[in-house]
């Protein structure tokens, strides 16, 4: 059985397309045959994360306007045994592709994976449409911010009206030391808000930054901390229960002083 | 004159407590208006209600979605304005 899952977040720059990366690579190395979809047309990104830029020769658009078979727009990862991604166009717009062209193709994927995912472009408009009109699920990306919250809680609703029931989050870019000391919203703050099921919580981690200038998904990186909360949700992806990870590093003497005498913990 | 105890040690709350008061808020607000039909429907409701009360002047009727302070004064919390004329008590009060 194969799922399409949309990944979104309405506020841009959230991780998006980093997730996508990760994630999709992630249920690659776990050895299901995955196919990631950029639908971010005009602002294509995905290929670069994934450091397959170079090998782009047909896209998105080609395919659905029938410039070549969906197989030809198939760049397989030669690092991943079963990962492949269709990159977007770049030289043209959200129009050019319509949803009933994306569920077309989706239901031409599904023959051949076991998953597909979608990155789907920030807003709200013509992009989103087309990226969640084949989705089986979603994931909703935010940080602990109130914007993101905010857009959040808006593309939540559009997923309910268009029937992509039971949508999952995903906060992205936490950090335990500013929840710590009060000047970040908890997970249980986020989930409060928006009432949703979590399906994982990513750090904020250098590492990302690195992995994204080098084309090499985090999550292959045993060390680094975003990678293995990556892993987590691919696990959980598959139906597997795993516990969140806490993030909480131990405390400096100076800071359990401070907390001892009421202090606000700097 | 009242002291703002908390104040005076340097204790406000929290940034992130003020961000989740403000997303509530704002998220009211947001939820209403995505479905512009959402404040009618809840009107007809009040109305079916209420007229088993009592005769109201419908047309007259407003009603709207606002903030107000907590009874604490501490934060503002949302508030359902509604202004309903009325026409006439009924009597069996049914
Ligand atoms: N967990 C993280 N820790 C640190 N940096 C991160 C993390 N997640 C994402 N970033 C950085 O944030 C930036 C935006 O990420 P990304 O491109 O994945 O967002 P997006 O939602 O796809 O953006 P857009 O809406 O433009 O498509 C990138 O520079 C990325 O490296
Ligand atoms: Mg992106």
């Amino acid at each position: 059985m194969s799922e399409v899952i949309v990944i979104t977040s309405g506020k841009g720059g959230v991780g998006k397309t980093t997730s996508t990366a990760n994630i999709g690579t992630g249920l690659a190395l776990s050895g299901s045959k995955t196919v990631l979809i950029d639908t971010d047309i005009g602002l294509r990104n995905l290929d670069v994360v994934m450091g397959l830029e170079n090998r782009i020769v047909y896209d998105l658009v080609d395919v659905v306007e029938g410039n070549c078979r969906v197989k030809q727009a198939l760049i397989k990862d030669k690092r991943f045994d079963g990962l492949y991604l269709i990159p977007a166009a770049q030289t043209r717009d959200k129009t050019a592709v319509k949803p009933e062209q994306m569920i077309r193709l989706c239901d031409e994927l599904r023959e051949e994976f076991d998953y597909v995912l979608i990155d789907c472009p920030a807003g709200i408009e013509q992009g989103f449409r087309n990226a969640i009109a084949a989705a089986d699920r979603a994931i909703v990306v935010t940080t602990p911010e109130v914007s993101a919250v905010r857009d959040a809680d808006r593309i939540i609703g559009l997923l309910e009206a268009n029937e992509v029931r039971n949508p999952k989050l995903l906060i992205n870019r936490l950090r335990a030391d500013m929840v710590k000391r009060g000047d970040m919203m908890s997970i249980d703050d986020i989930i409060d808000i928006l009432a949703i099921g979590l399906i994982g919580v990513i750090p904020d981690d250098e590492k990302i930054v690195v992995s994204t200038n080098r084309g090499e998904p985090a999550i292959c990186d045993s060390k680094s901390l975003a990678g293995q909360a990556f892993r987590n949700v691919v696990r959980r992806i598959k139906g597997e229960e795993v516990p969140f990870m806490s993030f909480s590093e131990d405390q400096g003497f100076v800071m359990k002083l401070k907390k001892l005498f009421g202090l606000k913990a700097n | 004159m009242l002291l703002d105890l908390r104040k005076i040690f340097g204790r406000s709350k929290s940034s992130k407590d003020v961000a989740k008061e403000r997303l509530k808020l704002v998220l009211i607000h947001d939820r209403a208006n995505v479905s512009p039909q959402f404040l009618e429907m809840l009107k007809s409701e009040i109305i079916k209600v209420i007229t088993n009360y009592m005769d109201v002047d419908e047309s007259a009727l407003e009603i709207q979605l606002t903030k107000t302070r907590s009874d604490d004064g501490q934060s503002v919390v949302p508030a359902l304005y509604a202004n309903i004329p009325i026409k006439n008590i009924r009597k069996s009060g049914k």
